[in-house]
């Protein structure tokens, strides 16, 4: 989960990710960041995220998108 | 015909009920449009808003068209601004644009009044329902000439100053012309718009559907973050016709989202802004091999498209998809060093499509906007593209390169430079380096000075267009020289590459 927050970290420095649970709702996250989330998780964990799992609810929080590549590293 | 608003004259008569753009939430019938335009026009005229720039800073919708068609009656050329747009980019803007009046929207209202300096600001739900004055209308028509200029468009440039493409009527009706014979768009063509109206990219669908009476769907910018939703809503609308940059069709097909879904109704695809990779294009091609798919090349200073190359052959991994041949009425030719043609050299084209240059900016304009070096018996102004193209054993033309330090990035012009000058305008910064890594598809910089690395990120979030903006920032003790003394572009581009 570390590793995780470290990559969104990256990416905007002045949020929250423990707490926020909006990162899609608010437009805290764009396009731009979703493409570099998808391959930095596919570097960094070895974990291709599939398209049918690119979805808002995934990615509205660090610990949605952390349990998604919990499941997929399962699956 | 001599403007472009003879095409919404034209087709509003032919078909008044039926929808030309349309949102998720709203639409607007061919009728409507006009009616507004006439209104918003006159609302302009009132107040003495004639043959000048029309800042139109709106959310994208419906709407936004009808208010850029209200500043044509009025003679104006209208000037895209997005509600996306950084701030200090509007400003920049501005201060070379000086417009005196301003449309907004509810939801940009604010920001509008604080970047006006001193221009009136109209609200387009309010101007929209005034009353017609078709006197007014009647006479401003009559005086228009197809040569005045219907819009521009800023794109980014070295010194870290917008440049401003100003485009005639006349180059907009060429290109308009020529773009629908190409795609054999017909009255039951149906639009997904994906490009920002700021972006010239925009007009592929905008002047087709005004001109043949077809119909533009706008999808949510928020789409594009999850290919099967984009998909789906496709296939709601019934979208048939995608003119997109490149990177919005990776997006769908890099993903594996044609495996999920399909685009039924896809007929047409135009693609641009950078070049497809061949991998992707593949996919596409597999997914949906009845799909006519053509490559759209030009710059905005040629009035967007003026190259075209419908693919109609089988492409190996490491092949190159051509520009292909130039649009009817437009000549193409390659330039070497020693301005002599050549099978590999600068694209230069020549023709109604090069544009009027750069507003109130003429010594860029003269950079690019010259005499023709093979003419020396009269005026003729070419225009020279900076990019670099090779012709191939079929006699198409090939992308090879740019001359300088601009790259497309999710198919927008960038220019390393602008960059530079801006990080290089923060205190405490010594010098920097951006650099782009092709196959990531991603800016770096690098830079020396005593600035922290998550500052400056987030400084340059706030300056530049979020396309600028480079993904990883790298603080270096020293950047390292070439032996001339310049800064290493090559190397540290091969240092990211490394990583």
């Amino acid at each position: 989960m570390d590793e995780l927050i470290e990559i969104l970290k990256d990416l905007h420095s002045d949020v929250d990710f423990d707490t926020c649970t909006t990162l899609i709702d608010d437009k805290i996250l764009d396009s731009f960041d979703i493409v570099s989330i998808v391959s930095e998780v596919n570097d960094r964990f070895d974990v291709a995220i599939p398209a049918k799992e690119l979805v808002p609810e995934n990615f509205n929080s660090a610990k949605a998108l952390w349990d998604l590549i919990t499941r997929l590293e399962e699956d | 015909m001599r403007t472009v608003l003879d095409y919404l004259d034209r087709t509003a008569a032919a078909f008044p009920e039926k929808v030309s753009f349309k949102d998720e939430k709203t639409s607007l019938t061919f009728a409507q449009l006009r009616e507004q335009a006439l209104r918003g026009g006159s609302a302009l005229l009132k107040d003495g808003i004639v043959r000048e720039p029309v800042a139109v800073y709106m959310s994208k919708t419906p709407d936004e068209i009808a208010a850029f068609m209200a500043v044509l009656e009025t003679g104006s050329f209208y000037v895209p601004i997005d509600d996306e747009m950084p701030q200090m980019r509007i400003r920049l803007i501005f201060e070379n644009l000086k417009p005196r009046a301003v449309i907004c929207d509810e939801g940009t209202r604010e920001s509008a009044l604080e970047l006006a300096d001193g221009a009136k600001v109209y609200t387009w739900s309010k101007i929209r329902t005034e009353a017609s004055d078709e006197e007014a209308l009647a006479k401003v028509r009559a005086s228009m000439i197809d040569t005045d200029p219907c819009y521009i468009m800023y794109t980014s440039g070295s010194t870290g100053i917008p440049k401003g493409v100003a485009v005639c009527h006349r180059s907009l009706i060429d290109y308009t012309e020529s773009f629908c014979d190409v795609m054999k768009f017909d009255e039951d063509t149906v639009f997904g718009s994906q490009t920002p109206f700021y972006f010239d990219a925009s007009l592929k669908d905008i002047y087709p559907t005004i001109k043949i009476g077809c119909e533009t769907v706008i999808v949510p910018h928020t789409l594009f973050m999850f290919p099967l939703k984009l998909v789906e809503f496709l296939n709601e609308y019934r979208i048939n016709t995608l003119c997109w940059v490149v990177s919005a069709l990776t997006m769908i097909s890099a993903f594996g989202a044609l495996d999920e879904v399909l685009p039924k109704y896809l007929k047409i695809v135009g693609f641009g802004g950078e070049v497809f990779p061949i991998k992707q294009y593949r996919k596409w091609k597999k997914a949906l091999p009845d799909v006519r798919y053509i490559n759209l090349y030009g710059p905005t200073e040629t009035t967007g498209v003026s190259m075209y190359y419908e693919v109609d052959r089988d492409f190996e991994d490491d092949d190159v998809i051509p520009l292909g041949r130039p649009f009817e009425n437009v000549d193409i030719f390659l330039l070497n060093e020693n301005n002599k043609e050549a099978d590999e050299g600068e694209i230069c084209m020549r023709g109604t499509c090069v544009t009027l240059g750069y507003y109130q900016d003429p010594e860029r304009t003269s950079a690019a906007f010259v005499q023709n070096p093979l003419n020396d018996r009269y005026p003729e102004i070419i225009y020279r593209t900076g990019d670099i193209a090779r012709r191939n054993d079929r006699g198409e033309l090939v992308f090879v390169s740019r001359k300088d330090f601009q790259i497309k990035h999710m198919g927008h012009r960038v220019e390393l430079g602008e960059i530079e000058c801006d990080v290089n305008s923060v205190s405490g910064i010594v010098n920097s380096c951006a650099v782009y890594l092709k196959k990531k598809d991603r800016i770096e910089l690098y830079y020396e000075g005593r600035v922290d690395e998550k500052e400056l990120l987030a400084y340059l979030k706030e300056k530049l267009p979020r396309y600028m903006v480079p993904t990883k920032v790298h603080k270096l003790d020293k950047l390292p020289l070439t032996p001339n003394g310049k800064t290493d572009r090559k190397g540290l581009t091969a240092l990211s590459e490394g990583k």
